[in-house]
């Protein structure tokens, strides 16, 4: 019996500095990646996870104490509520900054005239620094001469506390958070709309389907896999709530907006306890490992 | 939402951890060569030294450089290197320049952090060399207190002052109030809130943090001012569910919910109210003379137009102030030389920081009591004469707060401060944001949380 020669398992010298040199700029970009996410992804995970199970000055060497921050931040009284806000969050953001990205794309999608401009407008918070955009809310949300409130006054309507209130806090932060966020969704959700084919539409609407009839049985069937990989995209980007609370409400009032990034901030920065902030940031890490393993095996499933 | 944000702060931070994690010693590269070893008397020694003024205030860093020249011609041995930055210290890069070791020799610190940084080993213990301070002898006991634990000390303060009740005295006229008789009761506070905002719509009475622990810092100033305490004396259980923590919130709830005197916007941090009593808006908060400077530096306010009175029916106070630390890997060399330039700049009357003639020629604001380091001790006389002398700013203004500061003992911060604050910022912010907020359920459910908090730091 011969053995047949495995085609390119034995490269000579020659063809592997040939391959080098040809694809050398792509190593290049290649390094370039993988140190910047050495240094500034993969790194600061690893320490992150070593210093949830230590206790460390920065100063003298970290001290192990096993599992004796979690149980610090578990017994923590802000711990329960900054779960549940930000399960809460992430489900009223899903709720409306999900929909309404999506309803804004078909708009935009069905739009004859004017598409450029408002592709624009709505595009245009996305540029605004994230810390501008949070700190306009701040005004609009005044309870005394906020946008909001003078807006409501103008149609007769009582006036809200908005960022004041216990029932109302977190849905306002919802509101910033789907603001500056729906240029991007939008855009996306667009795209995927413009890539069906208007064949699709017109056989509907011989058929003598209506808007939301196309809507339900075309664009929602044929977009279903971008709003899947947005919806676990999101789903890992909300729970990471912190930008809003840190700069509106500092977790108040009453814990109401005090969310699990916030509460990392927190003992990291304020209390200087890195391994309670590490601690809390694993746990978080573990929980968003779940979605993202879906997302993974999703876009790999589909090649996107 | 940028979800990301958190991630590069917190990376940024590990980032320079990682960066400081080859260079060991940092910016005492020599640290061991002269640690333990008698270096000759005027052997080179050069220092870092934190929160020289920045560029954007050319008249302050001047007169600290023209200072560090002036230092190293007296003391030729030793190099002064100063590392500016503003705001001299933020938390989120204080630890990541101590694991970086990028922490200047000599570093800032406010008094709200001594005890924390002093508790976790980041500064170094300075009590064999600071019987060199010609002055020592003469600071205040209760703001040596700051830096210390047990009877070991681990800083010298910069700046001092107690908290009082800082007022807009333009307003206090409209409202048809006598700004040279500020409150000196509580209700005389709320009965001058109400006329305040009753001005008109936007015009706030009295102003209150309630977020971001600022709340709890609050609640704890107007405590002491009334007698109370936020823990036991032995360190290990709260001592805030008291009448006098009930007072504080009782006045708060019916300024904020009877009077209207407080606003409809809450949740209000340090630059809320600095902007607010900037905008000419706010007629009175919790505060020391260093807010009238902060609202004449930054939130366009004239100094004209505040004034600052004794915290009202105080005998206790809590101190404020800032000061320096030094880095545990500072040589002995270098702490002795710190300690040098801390006295010629920041200890000695008519110098450095007390140097008010030449900071009224530079056009600088002098005369503000934000430096009652050595209170009636005769550097503190020599002081405010000079400082009176030199007075660029009312000082009339302040008349009542230094009267009154002369009275009240200073108190330190709580421990476990930040976490205390934290809880306690629920009670500030369910009391302005909720009218039917019960006070003693709120006092009742802090106390547990922060008997939680001192079980496990004892």
């Amino acid at each position: 019996m011969t053995t047949m020669p495995v085609r390119g398992s034995r490269r000579t010298p020659g063809a592997v500095r040939r391959g080098l040199r040809r694809n050398l700029t792509a190593y290049g970009f290649l390094c370039g990646a993988l140190i910047c996410f050495a240094f500034f992804s993969w790194y600061p995970m690893v320490r992150e996870f070593l210093l949830s199970f230590q206790k460390t000055n920065f100063v003298g060497p970290a001290q192990w104490v096993g599992l004796d921050n979690f149980q610090t931040v578990i017994e923590d009284s802000a711990f329960g509520p900054a779960w549940v806000n930000t399960a809460m969050f992430t489900g009223m953001a899903l709720i409306v900054g999900y929909a309404v990205p999506f309803a804004a794309a078909i708009v935009l999608n069905e739009l004859r005239h004017a598409k450029a401009y408002l592709r624009f407008v709505v595009y245009l918070p996305v540029m605004l620094p994230p810390a501008v955009a949070v700190l306009l809310f701040k005004w609009f949300y005044d309870p005394g001469a906020g946008l909001f409130n003078e807006i409501l006054s103008v149609v007769h309507l009582p006036g809200l506390s908005w960022l004041d209130s216990t029932s109302t806090a977190l849905i306002s932060l919802v509101l910033v958070s789907t603001w500056m966020n729906l240029g991007t969704g939008t855009l996306i959700y667009l795209a995927a709309l413009q890539s069906i084919p208007s064949e699709l539409y017109e056989a509907a609407e011989l058929d003598g389907a209506g808007l939301f009839k196309r809507v339900w049985h075309v664009t929602i069937p044929q977009t279903k896999l971008i709003l899947l990989v947005m919806l676990l995209l999101q789903i890992v980007a909300t729970m990471q709530v912190f930008i809003e609370p840190y700069l509106l409400t500092g977790g108040g009032p009453e814990n109401a907006t005090v969310t699990v990034a916030y509460l990392m901030y927190q003992y990291a920065f304020s209390f200087g306890n890195f391994g309670g902030g590490g601690a809390l940031g694993l746990m978080l890490m573990l929980v968003l490992m779940v979605f993202s393993t879906i997302y993974l095996r999703v876009s790999r499933d589909n090649q996107i | 939402m940028k979800p990301r944000n958190l991630a590069i702060l917190l990376s940024a931070g590990l980032a320079l951890a990682a960066a400081g994690c080859g260079s060991g010693s940092g910016s005492t590269p020599d640290a061991k060569s002269s640690q333990g070893s008698a270096a000759p008397a005027n052997a080179p020694v050069s220092i870092t030294v934190g929160c020289q003024p920045p560029k954007s205030n050319p008249k302050e860093r001047s007169e600290w450089d023209a200072d560090v020249a002036s230092f190293q011609k007296l003391h030729p041995n030793i190099t002064i290197v100063s590392k500016d930055a503003f705001p001299c210290i933020v938390p989120e890069t204080f630890q990541a320049k101590l694991a970086g070791g990028e922490m200047e020799d000599m570093y800032y610190v406010y008094y709200t952090d001594a005890q924390k940084i002093i508790a976790a080993g980041q500064a170094a213990d300075i009590s064999p060399y600071i019987n060199s301070i010609t002055t020592l002898k003469d600071i205040r006991p209760d703001v040596m207190s700051i830096f210390k634990s047990g009877d070991k000390v681990y800083g010298l303060p910069r700046t001092n002052y107690s908290t009082g009740l800082v007022y807009n005295r333009k307003l206090f006229t409209q409202a048809g109030l006598n700004p040279d008789t500020p409150p000196t009761t509580w209700a005389e506070v709320q009965a001058a809130a109400k006329k305040i905002a009753a001005i008109g719509p936007g015009y706030v009475g009295y102003g209150e943090y309630s977020a971001g622990n600022t709340g709890g810092w609050h609640f704890t100033s107007a405590l002491y001012g009334r007698g109370g305490e936020v823990v036991g004396p032995d360190g290990k259980t709260a001592a805030f569910n008291s009448p006098q923590g009930k007072a504080v919130l009782d006045n708060l709830k019916t300024m904020r919910w009877t009077d209207n005197s407080m606003g409809t916007k809450q949740l209000l941090r340090w630059e809320d109210l600095m902007r607010m009593m900037g905008s000419g808006k706010l007629g009175m908060m919790i505060g020391a003379p260093d807010v009238v400077q902060a609202v004449n530096n930054d939130f366009k306010g004239k100094f004209d137009d505040y004034g600052v009175a004794a915290l009202p029916e105080a005998t206790t106070s809590l101190s404020g102030g800032d000061g320096y630390m030094f880095n545990p890997k500072a040589t002995p060399d270098q702490i002795k030389a710190g300690l040098q330039w801390l006295e010629y700049r920041f200890l000695t009357p008519g110098q450095g920081q007390f140097n008010y003639e030449r900071a009224k020629a530079d056009g600088l604001p002098v005369g503000l009591p934000t430096t009652d380091l050595y209170g009636t001790a005769a550097p503190g006389i020599k002081m405010n004469e000079l400082r009176t002398q030199f007075a660029t700013v009312p000082v009339e203004h302040f008349k009542s707060y230094v009267d009154g500061a002369a009275k009240v003992q200073f108190k330190l911060e709580p421990p476990k401060a930040q976490e205390i604050y934290a809880v306690l910022d629920t009670a500030m912010s369910a009391i302005l944001t909720r009218q039917d907020a019960n006070i003693d359920q709120l006092l009742s459910d802090a106390e547990k949380k922060v008997n939680s908090v001192l079980a496990k730091s004892s």
